[in-house]
Order: C-alpha cells, then sequence, then structure tokens
C-alpha cells in the first residue's frame, strides 16, 4: 500500500509518520502510536468512542483520514493531564462516579472539554447538546451530565481565583 | 388531542445467584513479599465495579488498606474456578469465597507476626493502616509490610488463604414443586411517572423513583451508579429497544448504533432513589447482588404509568408510539357516542 508522510501536533507535540494512505487518524493513534485510550466503538461514525479534539472542534478519529489532520493540532485524552494533575473533568468524571466500564469515558470528556472551551457556563442542554452523540450503555448518561456541569463550576473558580 | 399524565408503580424481589448445578465461586489471596495482597479470580469485572468491591472486601477482612490489595482477574484457565459474573451473584459469592480465603491469609500473617513480637497470635489485631499490633498496646506493633518480608526471607511461610462460597443445588419436592433456588433476595419499587401524547402515540418519561433494599451497600456510590444505569436500561427495554421495528421484513432489522434506539442523554426522566440496608444473613458484610434487579421495576411500572395516563393496556415491549396508538384507537371505537 502506498505510504504518505503525515505531520501534526498531537497532545503539544510534533508528528512525522509514514502512514499507509486511507488509514484513518483512529488506526494511527491506536495501530501506530499506541495510544489506545481512543476507543474504537463502531468504525462508522455513530457511537462517538473515538473522539478527540481537532483544532478545538471534537471530531470522530474513525472517519477522519490521517492524512487530512496534516498541520492540524489534535488532542486525545493523554494530553489533558498536566504534570500528573488532572483536568477538572477528568477529575469531576472520577468525584461524580461519571464511568463504569470506562469505554465511552475518553470520548465523553473530549466532547465535554470541546464545549467547555468555548463555553464556560454551559446549561444542561448544551451539555446534553455536546454529549448527544457519544453513547454510553452503562451510567444513564446522568452522572456525565452531573460531572461536566461540576466541571465547569471548577473551571470557572479556578478562572476567578487566578483573576 | 392532549398530553396526559400518569403515574405507575411495580415491586420486584430479585434472588441473588441461580441454582443449576450448584453455585460456587473460588478466591485465592496470596501475600507479595512486601505485604500487599494479591485476590487471584475467574470472575470478571464488566465495568460494573465488581474488583473495587472486591479489594474493599479482602482489606475489610484482612485489615489492611485498600490500596494494598489487587484483584487479579487475569485468566479463565489458570485461576480458580468461578461460574461468573452474572445473575447479580458476584458480589454475595465471590465476596464470601474472598472473605474466607483472607480470613486463612490473615491468620498466617499474625501467626508470623506473633513469633516476630514474641507474643500470642490470639492477642493480636489489624489496625487497617497497614500494621499490627497487641490488643490494648499499640505500641508493641509490627508493619504488614515486615510481616510479610519475616515470612518469606526468615520464616519459609506463605501468607496465603483459599475460599470458595457454594450455594449447593436445589432440587424440587416431586408433590409440590417447592424448592430453595437462592438464599437471599434483594427488593425493589419503582415509580414512574409519564406523559402520553394521545395525538402522536409517544410517551415521555418525566421521573423513575426507585426504593432499594440491598442487604448492605458495600459501595454505596456505586451503588447508586447500579440504580440510575439499571433505570435508564430499563427505560430503554420499556419504550425503545426491539431488532424490528422496521417492516416488511426482518432483513430491515436494525444492525448498528444509529439504528437499535435506545435513550440519550436528552431522553432522560428525573431519577431519585433511596437505598434501604438490611443487611443478609448469608452475605458478604450483609450484602445482597443489587445489579440486574435495576432494570427490572422500571419496565412494569412505566406500563402501568401508560395504563393510568391513557388506559391502554400494552403488554409487549417494547410499548412503541404505534402499540399506544393503536389502543387509543380501540378505546376510543368502543367509546359510546
Ligand atoms: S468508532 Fe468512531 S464513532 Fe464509533
Ligand atoms: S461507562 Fe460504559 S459505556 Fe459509558
Amino acid at each position: 500500500m502506498t505510504k504518505v508522510a503525515v505531520q501534526f501536533t498531537l497532545n503539544d507535540e510534533e508528528q512525522n509518520e509514514f502512514v499507509d494512505s486511507g488509514s484513518t487518524l483512529l488506526a494511527v493513534l491506536r495501530g501506530k502510536l499506541g495510544l489506545y485510550s481512543t476507543k474504537a466503538g463502531c468504525h462508522q461514525g455513530s457511537c462517538g468512542a473515538c473522539t478527540v479534539i481537532i483544532d478545538g472542534e471534537p471530531r470522530l478519529s474513525c472517519l477522519t483520514l490521517a492524512q487530512r489532520c496534516t498541520g492540524r493540532m489534535i488532542t486525545t485524552i493523554e494530553g489533558l493531564t498536566r504534570d500528573g494533575a488532572l483536568h477538572p473533568l477528568q477529575q469531576a468524571f472520577m468525584e461524580g462516579f461519571a464511568a463504569q466500564c470506562g469505554f465511552c469515558t475518553p470520548g465523553m470528556i473530549l466532547a465535554a472539554k470541546s464545549l467547555l472551551d468555548r463555553n464556560q457556563s454551559p446549561s444542561r442542554d448544551d451539555v446534553i447538546d455536546a454529549i448527544s452523540g457519544n453513547i454510553c450503555r452503562c451510567t444513564g448518561y446522568e452522572p456525565i451530565i452531573a460531572a461536566v456541569l461540576a466541571a465547569a463550576e471548577q473551571m470557572r473558580a479556578e478562572m476567578k481565583k487566578s483573576a | 388531542m392532549a398530553k396526559k399524565r400518569g403515574r405507575g408503580m411495580a415491586a420486584v424481589n430479585y434472588p441473588t445467584g441461580m441454582n443449576l448445578g450448584g453455585d460456587p465461586s473460588q478466591a485465592l489471596v496470596h501475600a507479595t513479599t512486601t505485604g500487599s495482597f494479591i485476590v487471584t479470580l475467574s470472575s470478571v469485572d464488566l465495568g460494573q465495579g465488581l474488583k473495587t468491591v472486591m479489594a474493599q472486601i479482602c482489606a475489610e477482612t484482612l485489615g489492611v488498606p485498600t490500596e494494598n490489595v489487587i484483584i487479579d482477574t487475569a485468566d479463565t484457565d489458570t485461576g480458580p474456578h468461578c461460574m461468573g459474573t452474572f445473575a447479580s451473584r458476584g458480589t454475595h459469592r465471590i465476596g464470601n469465597a474472598i472473605i474466607m480465603a483472607a480470613k486463612e491469609a490473615k491468620s498466617v500473617m499474625l501467626e508470623v507476626a506473633a513469633e516476630e513480637l514474641e507474643v500470642d497470635s490470639g492477642d493480636l489485631q489489624t489496625d487497617g493502616a497497614g500494621n499490627i499490633h497487641v490488643k490494648g498496646s499499640p505500641q508493641k506493633s509490627i508493619s504488614v509490610f515486615n510481616t510479610a518480608l519475616a515470612a518469606h526471607f526468615k520464616h519459609g511461610k506463605t501468607i496465603s488463604g483459599r475460599g470458595i462460597f457454594l450455594q449447593p443445588r436445589s432440587y424440587p419436592e416431586p408433590e409440590t414443586g417447592k424448592m430453595t433456588p437462592a438464599t437471599c433476595y434483594a427488593h425493589a419499587c419503582t415509580v414512574a411517572e409519564v406523559e402520553v401524547d394521545t395525538e402522536t402515540g409517544e410517551v415521555r418519561v418525566l421521573s423513575l423513583k426507585s426504593a432499594y433494599e440491598v442487604g448492605r451497600a458495600l459501595n454505596p456510590r456505586m451503588v447508586e451508579q447500579q440504580i440510575i444505569g439499571g433505570a435508564w436500561m430499563g427505560l430503554s427495554h420499556a419504550l425503545y429497544e426491539t431488532t424490528e421495528p422496521y417492516y416488511p421484513d426482518r432483513s430491515h432489522g436494525p444492525v448498528d448504533f444509529n439504528q437499535y434506539l435506545m435513550p440519550g442523554p436528552g431522553d432522560l426522566p428525573e431519577f431519585e432513589n433511596v437505598v434501604i440496608e438490611r443487611p443478609a444473613a448469608d452475605g458478604p458484610y450483609g450484602a445482597k447482588g443489587v445489579g440486574e434487579m435495576t432494570a427490572n421495576s422500571p419496565i412494569p411500572a412505566i406500563a402501568n404509568a401508560i395504563f393510568d395516563a391513557v388506559g391502554v393496556r400494552v403488554d409487549s415491549l417494547p410499548i412503541t408510539p404505534e402499540k399506544v396508538l393503536r389502543g387509543i384507537q380501540a378505546l376510543n371505537a368502543r367509546a359510546p357516542y
């Protein structure tokens, strides 16, 4: 198969890879870079488990060709933890018992992060809207919605403190 | 054409475990050289939190911190036997097996500690924080860490234990059919409130309020997780899930997440739960199984609420708008003008 060069920023690090042309970003993240936290639930854009953030937008990595990522900034859940400190969303998911099997969790958190990055005071409906492309089969969604709202509150409080 | 509200309730008695050829689970516990405890199981954590609760049970029995317990569920070929993670049996069956194994391991640990401290092992107790000391005189103590080291390198002992919980098979009495299929039952009751659109037949569940009697909630937040996740699943069974919603034939059935419908985050009712604790005599620290029953009572409660709202009794699942609408039409056709 033809190989193509791709170059993107992944969690603040420059990546240069030769990948099979036509391979998805999901396949590159899991298969080549060994970042297994990006989950593969359906490979067809209907579960949201493979959600990553590309240039600030939540994107389904199973439907994104790796080739199209050249020059882009990509965030996976590995990129959320800074110096061992959890992101407020990760902390809120943990404290709010918002994960059971955890399969949907990375995608949920990244979908929520891109919401909170552009809207610091989301309503419950905003949160529902932001995670409506992500399927969870364990939690009944309620703890996830509550955790995202709790993280938003926490982030607002932190901003006030540092302001 | 209107939106009509109704309220329904349903209760469930749910057996913990099952009764086929007997219902056993085994556990093995051993200490590492540095006093961590490994619990070897063939049981599987499905995401419900089995590993967390098993670590709690082992730690409680040994009297060591939960962080010092590692649950290994690696391999059903090489691990001790387990019937499996189903029938809401995990906490109860496997938990009891772990208590038995941990008790045996603890007695070896205390024997070694007794020799090190030159006291009688019957006078020793663990403090839950990683130390063993003489009852009533906490200054005469040795750490679990040093006890494990001594066992391995001085005394030539393994700090280990074996455990099994077996619920023996129950045979029915030929005359009466009477039997004892399970030893403990959890109980729950759900009240559902719905709103039915009489024009479209659509049902919206407004709230699911449940009370659960679970023996003892070993991990209260995880019990709550099960209850909310289960209520959502019950709602899903009641109104959404089917492999055959399409016409005219089977080949049009759903094959993926897009077509096999379940409620999303925008379809949630208000959830409210109360947990009642009445420790079960044969449960590990009083616990019963709470897993599967959480998806049970919401279903008939929703069906009853629909009947209360519009007088339509739907007796097959899921209760689709079509079934509700046909029911309403049949009622209207019967009604005298
Ligand atoms: S794996 Fe990408 S949406 Fe399911
Ligand atoms: S926690 Fe299991 S799918 Fe969401």
